[in-house]
């Protein structure tokens, strides 16, 4: 890296870019992701029809799961870039305040800014969860990968109630954590004008609210039997 | 009892004469300049970084000179300086309303009451044009139209409007411009920043002024420094009343050790008192603040005609109300010139018809205003003045009569300087409201700032280059020279003494009652009898002090009350001075007003036959009474009249 | 009324300090925060202690001098305002106040309640000035200005460099200051050469002296006595992404 670039990344305000750039990045993903998700209100065979498309993106220039692992790679990337910009900063926030303060009142509606961190590792970990379960199927009671939807279907089945719980609480983590990451986001990006910080955190909100709901959606559709 | 003795007259021998437009230019081009590259081997020690200080540490800096800039503040940026609210005044003739030099000079000569020099005031009006476009290019936001040019105002009754403001923020905009500029040297490496140091006593060499005893606020540690110069801007000496609208560490000790060492005070009873401000709530009452003067433009100053009258404000009827300025100054009303509105307020009061805590006060009332205008057509005007009102006293201007009383305000007086801004030693000068300025006995609104400024940006460094370059072969002084050590022994005996005293009464209890002696008989109005009076009682506390003052706390780090405990002591030697000042000029002028010396109707009255100078006092110890040296004011180009309100 | 206060009490920056327990008498509802610590003060010299140590200068809130975190709120519960302008009608008798010195790494405690803010002034040295050198302006009218660029410009600069939006950060952060800098100087066409110079060169001084990282939480916003919006941090952030993109270095 040239000594330009280094100056931006190793500044607050460069590993702050990071952070958005790559939050953008994963919020798209979200975005998509969930809208595959909703295909399961269509039906099994849809479904199961939809996931075996994502393997097959880009063929012919592609081969077979190509699109899939660069898509991977790029997602991870982003990821360990998000997170070490969270934690650097987070060390560096540690260390800019050696001594507490004894008595503390926090400001009143910041709740999801003050929980980002703690909010981003619940995420984390629910990844690592998501991935064994749904991807790899190594945590998933039927594990078929050719048939996602039977796996998902026995997944939030009523007996495993603790899945479904833990999945709805990891998105709703992750609906606090976009409303106030978007909103950071676009003012890591240069919104700075009074008005559109109220569109930036209207669609900030509206985000969070949006992918919450898509995200639920599922796990509720087949707990209450809605999906069989 | 003799209280002072007359010596010889001062003569300012730096004026020059000629026609007064070109005398400045004569001036500049006729002293000596230092070669730039000999510039960063001269050494300037700056003291105070508000207005003045700041803004002649900067461009000396810029100039290349070794500059060393003290403060006692946590940082150059907190000068008093930045409270000014009102704006600045600049004869830059934006408007096209018969604005010029000479009528600014003519204006602030005339507003001064005849007791300034002509050459200073008018050299002040022409670099005033100059201040603001330095302003502008360093960032300062003033106020501006639509157009994208600069707004300005009339100010203080002036019938031009020169007044360029930030709205009610000017001093703190026009200080960050400066404080911004004394930075970016600080970053060059021309200016070593020194915050959080007092200056406590001037060292002088040979005659002339070569370095400063400070103490180290956060250490303690008592250490000298030198230079080829000492510039003190410290600032006025509002404070030796206790409440005044100065911030609580303004002081006069720089300035004051500087008396000592034979540095000449002037006029140093010229004080402003500034008719509209939050009177005091209790005895616990620590500062007083301003409010806007423009208040007066709406609302109507009365008090009770009983007195001691109990009811509320909205219980008492028109009829038994008392318009007190409308009633006496019928064509001006409630619009009377500062002094005349403080003392009215201060003759009411007097009479026992004040309100609020104590009697203090008198009301400014907004009814009357939000009847004919409507609440919000006021409230666009005036609606922070009532926020700001209200934060302070918990009551609303909108529902009750604000409560004014006159406080102490600005110093016209200070060290004597000649027109090169250099005090009578040699090597020190004196800028903003620290020098006896460009004021005479009284300062226009929005003047301050111009002159500080002025002094800071563009007299003094045009003015000390000619004293460097004709003294380029100064012995260098070290901490071990005789006079620095004999004066830093003398600061660690003082401070010594200060903590060995461990008396029974707090350094606040004895500024109070200092401030209480000033204000009763050497504030609005003052009489013979009332100054002999406090000059006793003052002698007396002072006595008192030095016996049962409690200071707490050790020498060797932040302390506080030492600071304090410094400062009041030095205050309690100007006070006496200024009432002696006061005392000796038996005319009134400006915002000195003699009970004995008033027109029938009760108006100030000038004595220019025999007052038409000013006083310089030279100290002569203790135990002697101080030499008075009068400076001769002669009046080419204003001629000399009465002020008129009538 | 009768109040106890809980001060922090450090006799230096090498004392651990602690939370000392102060009862304080017959306040007046009128007295100002500071006037009520100045009515201890005068009682703890009388009894032999040594007061306790706070900053301040005007006491008209404009100088930013003053500094108290009280019961956890930078400047205290009113909005918009600076310690010294804190009335103790606010309160109410029995209270229990606990005041706390700014906590921030930049700003090491001299003293009890005093902390040493010249992380400031460093950052101003690194860019927050115009290089207009005394003598070399225009005419003040050369450069207009839209009046909404200097309304803008001037609500920026109001800032007192107080310290409380680092005081109350959860991250320890000097973006609000830094940011007010470069929004007031940035919306000028005078502090147009520099610009981009500038936001480089104090984020770097801001980071240098130990402050934490922005993370748009907005505590800052709450709690400063001149009201800067978040926004600047935007101006800020746009500057800053805008010369790093484009630096010639």
């Amino acid at each position: 890296m040239d000594l330009a670039t280094r100056r931006v990344t190793r500044s607050t305000v460069g590993k702050k870019a990071v952070m958005a750039v790559t939050g953008v990045a994963m919020v798209l993903f979200l975005l998509l992701h969930m809208l595959g998700n909703l295909k399961i209100f269509v039906g099994a065979e849809d479904f199961d029809h939809y996931a075996h498309w994502l393997r097959t993106i880009g063929m012919p220039v592609l081969p077979e799961t190509w699109f899939l692992w660069i898509q991977r790679v790029g997602l991870l990337v982003a990821v360990i870039a998000h997170i070490w910009s969270a934690t650097s900063l987070a060390l560096r926030a540690r260390a800019a305040r050696p001594v507490k303060y004894a008595h503390r009142r926090p400001v009143k509606g910041s709740y999801a800014a003050r929980t980002m961190r703690w909010g981003g590792v619940i995420i984390v970990l629910f990844v690592v969860y998501h991935i064994l379960d749904l991807t790899t199927g190594h945590l998933n009671p039927v594990g078929d990968r050719a048939h996602p939807h039977a796996n998902v279907v026995a997944d939030f089945a009523p007996e495993r109630w603790y899945v479904t719980l833990f999945y709805v609480l990891a998105v709703v983590a992750l609906a606090f954590h976009l409303r106030h990451g978007v909103f950071s986001a676009l003012r890591t990006l240069g919104q700075h004008t009074q008005s559109g910080e109220r569109r930036a955190r209207f669609f900030a909100l509206a985000v969070a609210v949006v992918i919450a709901a898509g995200f639920l959606s599922v796990p509720i559709a087949v707990t209450t039997g809605v999906i069989q | 009892m003799t209280l002072y003795v007359e010596g010889d007259p001062v003569a300012d021998t730096k004026a020059p004469d000629g026609p007064i437009e070109t005398r400045w230019d004569r001036h500049r081009f006729e002293s000596k300049l230092v070669n730039p590259a000999n510039r960063r081997k001269r050494t300037i020690i700056v003291v105070g970084t508000g207005l003045a200080g700041g803004a002649a540490a900067a461009t000396l800096g810029e100039a290349g000179y070794h500059v060393k800039s003290y403060c006692y503040q946590d940082s150059p940026r907190r000068a008093h300086s930045i409270a000014a609210q009102g704006g600045i005044n600049a004869a830059k003739n934006y408007r096209n309303d018969g604005d010029s030099i000479q009528r600014l000079f003519y204006d602030t000569v005339k507003g001064g009451d005849f007791r300034s020099r002509e050459s200073n005031v008018y050299r002040l009006a022409q670099v005033s044009v100059e201040i603001i476009d330095q302003c502008v290019a360093q960032g300062v936001p003033f106020a501006r139209e639509y157009g994208g040019l600069l707004d300005n105002r009339s100010f203080g009754g002036a019938q031009v409007s020169r007044t360029f403001y930030a709205r009610g923020q000017t001093g703190q905009q026009l200080l960050l411009g400066a404080y911004q500029a004394l930075e970016r040297q600080v970053a060059a490496g021309t200016v070593e920043m020194h915050a959080r140091h007092e200056m406590l006593d001037l060292i002088v060499v040979d005659g002339r002024a070569r370095g400063i005893v400070v103490r180290d606020l956060v250490t303690g540690e008592i250490a000298t420094d030198f230079a080829d110069a000492v510039v003190l801007a410290s600032g006025g000496y509002g404070n030796v009343f206790f409440l005044s609208t100065n911030a609580k560490g303004c002081n006069v000790t720089a300035t004051w050790r500087a008396h000592r060492k034979g540095a000449l005070f002037a006029n140093p009873c010229f004080t402003q008192i500034h008719p509209t401000c939050i009177p005091q709530s209790g005895d616990h009452q620590s500062k007083l603040t301003l409010m806007s003067e423009s208040l007066r433009n709406d609302g109507r100053v009365w008090v009770p005609k009983e007195k001691g009258d109990p009811r509320k404000p909205g219980d008492i009827p028109e009829g038994e109300r008392d318009y007190y300025l409308e009633r006496i100054y019928p064509s001006f009303g409630n619009l009377v010139p500062r002094d005349i509105a403080s003392r009215a307020a201060k003759n009411v009061c007097d009479e026992g018809r004040g309100v609020g805590p104590g009697g203090l006060g008198v009301y400014l009332d907004f009814a009357d205003a939000i009847e004919r205008l409507g609440k919000d057509a006021v409230s666009a005007k005036y609606g922070n003045l009532f926020e700001m009102y209200e934060r302070i006293t918990g009551e609303d201007p909108n529902e009750v009569p604000m409560r004014i009383y006159p406080a102490v305000h600005y110093t016209m007086g200070g060290l004597w300087v000649d027109y090169d801004l250099q005090s009578t030693i040699p090597g020190l000068f004196v800028t903003g409201e620290a020098n006896f300025s460009d004021h005479g006995a009284n300062r226009l609104g929005a003047s301050a700032l111009m002159q500080g400024l002025a002094d800071g940006y563009f007299v003094l460094p045009n003015t000390i280059s000619g004293y460097l370059a004709e003294n380029s072969k100064l012995e260098p002084v070290g901490a071990d020279h005789p006079a620095a050590v004999e004066a830093r022994f003398a600061v660690e005996r003082r401070v010594a003494r200060l903590l060995n005293i461990d008396g029974d009464r707090t350094v606040d209890s004895f500024h109070r009652e200092l401030g209480r002696i000033m204000w009763d008989y050497c504030g609005m109005e003052r009489t013979d009898e009332g100054l002999r009076k406090a000059i006793e009682l003052i002698r007396g506390l002072r006595d008192e002090f030095w016996r049962r003052v409690k200071v707490p706390g050790s020498a060797d780090d932040l302390n506080q009350a030492l600071e304090k405990a410094g400062r009041v002591a030095d205050f309690f030697e100007l006070a006496e001075l200024m009432c002696v000042d006061a005392l000796h000029r038996t005319e009134s002028c400006g915002g000195h007003f003699r009970g004995e010396s008033q027109t029938p109707e009760g108006e100030a009255l000038r004595d220019d036959e025999n007052f038409s100078y000013v006083a310089a006092w030279e100290w002569s110890g203790s135990e002697a009474p101080p030499v008075l040296h009068k400076e001769e004011l002669n009046f080419e180009y204003v001629h000399l009249s009465q002020r008129s309100y009538k | 009324m009768n109040l106890t206060l809980r001060i922090w009490r450090q006799t230096g920056p090498a004392d651990k300090g602690r939370m000392v327990k102060y009862r304080v008498e017959d306040v007046s509802p009128d007295m100002s925060f500071l006037e009520m610590l100045d009515m201890l003060n005068e009682r703890l010299t009388l009894d032999g202690d040594e007061p306790v140590a706070f900053d301040h200068d005007c006491r008209e809130g404009i100088c930013g001098m003053c500094s108290l975190m009280i019961n956890g709120a930078a400047h205290g519960p009113e909005r918009a305002t600076t310690t010294c302008q804190l009335h103790m009608r606010h309160f109410a008798d029995g209270d229990t106040i606990d005041i706390e010195p700014w906590r921030a790494r930049a700003f090491p405690v001299v003293k009890d309640l005093v902390v040493d803010r010249t992380a400031f002034d460093k950052i101003i040295q690194a860019g927050g000035y115009i290089s207009a050198a005394t003598g070399t302006a225009p005419d003040a009218h050369a450069a207009p200005v839209p009046k909404a660029d200097a309304d803008a410009a001037f609500e920026a600069a109001t800032c007192i460099g107080c310290g409380a939006c680092v005081a109350a950060c959860p991250n320890g952060s000097g973006m609000l200051f830094t940011a007010a800098k470069v929004t007031h100087l940035g919306l000028l066409p005078q502090g147009q050469p520099e610009r981009r110079e500038r936001v480089l060169n104090m984020v770097e001084a801001h980071d240098d002296a130990g402050f934490g990282g922005c993370t748009n939480t907005g505590e800052c916003t709450a709690v400063c006595p001149k009201g800067i919006p978040l926004t600047a941090i935007g101006q800020l952030n746009r500057d800053f992404l805008k010369a790093s993109t484009t630096s010639a270095r």
